[in-house]
């Protein structure tokens, strides 16, 4: 961490993300990840794109401490992920947004619900909760579909329900993970549209996929990852792999 | 934000069981089983203390006084007899009650009436009949007699003629044994099979909750705290239980009417209706108790596993 800021003297704020020489090996030898060193900064747009085993979903994992990294620390602000109690793990992951491919809704509960129990979780009241999710959903243009179960709901809208529970607590960062591997390409580029326009908003963004086109639109950041090294990093990247 | 979380939980817990009602039908019913296997232990051994307390109360020893033997002296062995701790009562028959209650006995028996009338006086002597608080400590009562013998204060000679405690010490040992024995296993029996219902139910919990195992690790990931994912389960595993204790206390009233009527010859007069309407708020708080608590501990105990993450 210090060497980073050393090295970018010219920062003042921290980066929103700090990955320091992170290795992750896992009991049966394989290596996920390898000598890892990148930051995000805040307001960022950073697509990280490999294939499949290439370490993209690991290092989401340690990021939102489902994983313990075998060597180097990753940073969350000033905070080491790694180095949080059990106890203290909800804090940090209601500062993250998440956005997974399979969606992860909560099957029981009904897209209000969806939304109402990330707010729920994160303390904040029944007025706060009564007006915010059906503001939340007009963002994401699920306005109509307030009441309906996920089982009820296409693909798109899933993932917009998801990407509005990601939002809702207005978090400093959305990791979405490959948040259009399942979606046609319609609704692929109105997700991507909508994490656009969040990230105009000043939000952080980490965006893993597979999508050539969607990364060739966006025109921003990209680390590449190939068996677990980061193998280039573009300011204003394509997919090249 | 304590009791606004806890609101939280308690209505979530009560949506979920609402929503998940196959889940929680097949829940139910594995707990009713566990807790009626509870009931019907309480109904067992309340059968058994009773049978063995009638059992217990058929034994007791008689210590039997010489003709001569004065009431003051076995009174005063009555007071020291009643002052050990082992004794439970001790009654007292005169010569003279013994001679009523044996020509009572034997008023349809005119020849041995007859024989009784031509003896001179009163053949019979006073007698104690001891009870003890177990059967295991006659052996104690006889031997302390024996140990003390008791002494006429007129004349110095002993005024027990016999204790019959000896002429039946191998009835009351094998007596005594089987009692000891059914306890034993009747204990034995009700630890298992409460051990058996309870991990049968805790399985059945376990695998309830593992249908929620995707759901706790999203919960886990929006960042919700580990008490308030597990907080609906252990509601979810409370009503359960106290709906699972309602059906068994619902259950067990034709049940135990039935039984009572065909079986209280068979019991010794105990009539197991009788005992349910009798002691039924104490059966209904260890049920329901029961009940909520296997669930609630099972839930507790199930979501634990998944929350790891």
């Amino acid at each position: 961490m210090l060497q980073y800021l050393s090295n970018h003297s010219v920062h003042f704020t921290l980066p929103m993300i700090y990955f320091d020489k992170v290795s992750k090996i896992y009991a049966d030898q394989s290596v996920a990840l390898q000598d890892v060193t990148f930051a995000v900064e805040p307001k960022e747009f950073v697509s990280i794109v490999g294939h499949s085993g290439a370490g993209k979903t690991t290092l989401i994992k340690l990021i939102l401490a489902e994983d313990k990294p075998s060597e180097g620390r990753v940073f969350f602000g000033s905070t080491d992920i790694h180095s949080l109690r059990l106890s203290e793990i909800p804090e940090l992951r209601r500062k993250i947004g998440v956005v997974f491919q399979d969606f992860r809704l909560l099957p029981d509960k009904n897209v209000y619900e969806n939304i109402a129990f990330s707010m729920e979780a994160a303390g904040r009241t029944d007025e706060e909760i009564e007006s915010d999710v059906p503001h939340v959903l007009e963002l994401v243009d699920l306005g109509k579909k307030i009441w309906n179960f996920p089982k009820e709901l296409s693909g798109g809208e899933k993932q917009r329900v998801a990407i509005a529970r990601a939002i809702v607590n207005q978090p400093d960062i959305i990791i979405a993970d490959e948040p259009t591997g399942n979606l046609d390409p319609v609704n692929t580029y109105e997700i991507v549209q909508i994490l656009k326009k969040i990230n105009d908003l000043g939000t952080t963004i980490i965006l893993t996929t597979h999508n050539k086109g969607v990364i060739d639109s966006l025109g921003r950041r990209v680390i590449t990852m190939e068996n677990g090294r980061v193998v280039r990093d573009d300011k204003e990247g394509r997919y090249i792999i | 934000m304590f009791w606004v979380s806890t609101k939280r939980i308690i209505r979530s817990g009560f949506f979920n069981f609402s929503r998940n009602a196959f889940v929680s039908l097949s829940s139910i019913l594995v707990m009713t089983i566990t807790l009626s296997v509870i009931a019907a232990l309480i109904f067992l051994s309340a059968v058994l203390t009773a049978t063995l307390s009638e059992i217990r109360s058929k034994v007791d020893i008689n210590v039997y006084f010489v003709t001569g033997a004065q009431e003051p002296d076995i009174l005063a062995v009555q007071k020291n007899l009643r002052a050990l701790p082992e004794v439970d009562t001790v009654t007292y028959t005169s010569s003279d009650q013994a001679l009523e209650n044996f020509k009572s006995r034997h008023e349809n028996d005119q020849f041995t009436l007859q024989a009784l009338s031509e003896l001179e006086g009163n053949p019979l002597g006073a007698s104690l009949n001891i009870k003890a608080k177990d059967t295991s400590q006659y052996q104690g009562i006889a031997d302390y007699l024996q140990r003390k013998p008791i002494l006429s204060s007129q004349d110095g000679t002993s005024i027990i003629d016999k204790v019959n405690y000896y002429e039946n010490k191998s009835a009351i040992d094998k007596l005594t044994q089987i009692i000891h024995t059914a306890e034993k296993l009747g204990s034995i029996i009700t630890i298992a099979l409460i051990c058996v219902s309870i991990l049968i139910t805790f399985n059945t919990i376990r695998l309830a909750i593992f249908i929620s195992k995707e759901e706790i690790s999203v919960m886990r990931l929006v960042g919700a705290s580990a008490a308030y994912i597990r907080g609906p389960f252990v509601v979810v595993g409370t009503i359960y239980g106290a709906i699972s204790g309602l059906i068994t206390l619902v259950l067990f009233y034709p049940v135990t009417l039935w039984l009572g009527r065909t079986t209280a010859n068979f019991f010794l007069n105990m009539n197991i209706f009788d005992y349910y309407t009798q002691n039924f708020v104490q059966i209904f708080c260890i049920i329901m108790i029961s009940g909520m608590v296997i669930g609630s501990i099972s839930s507790y105990l199930a979501v634990r596993k998944y929350l790891k993450i």
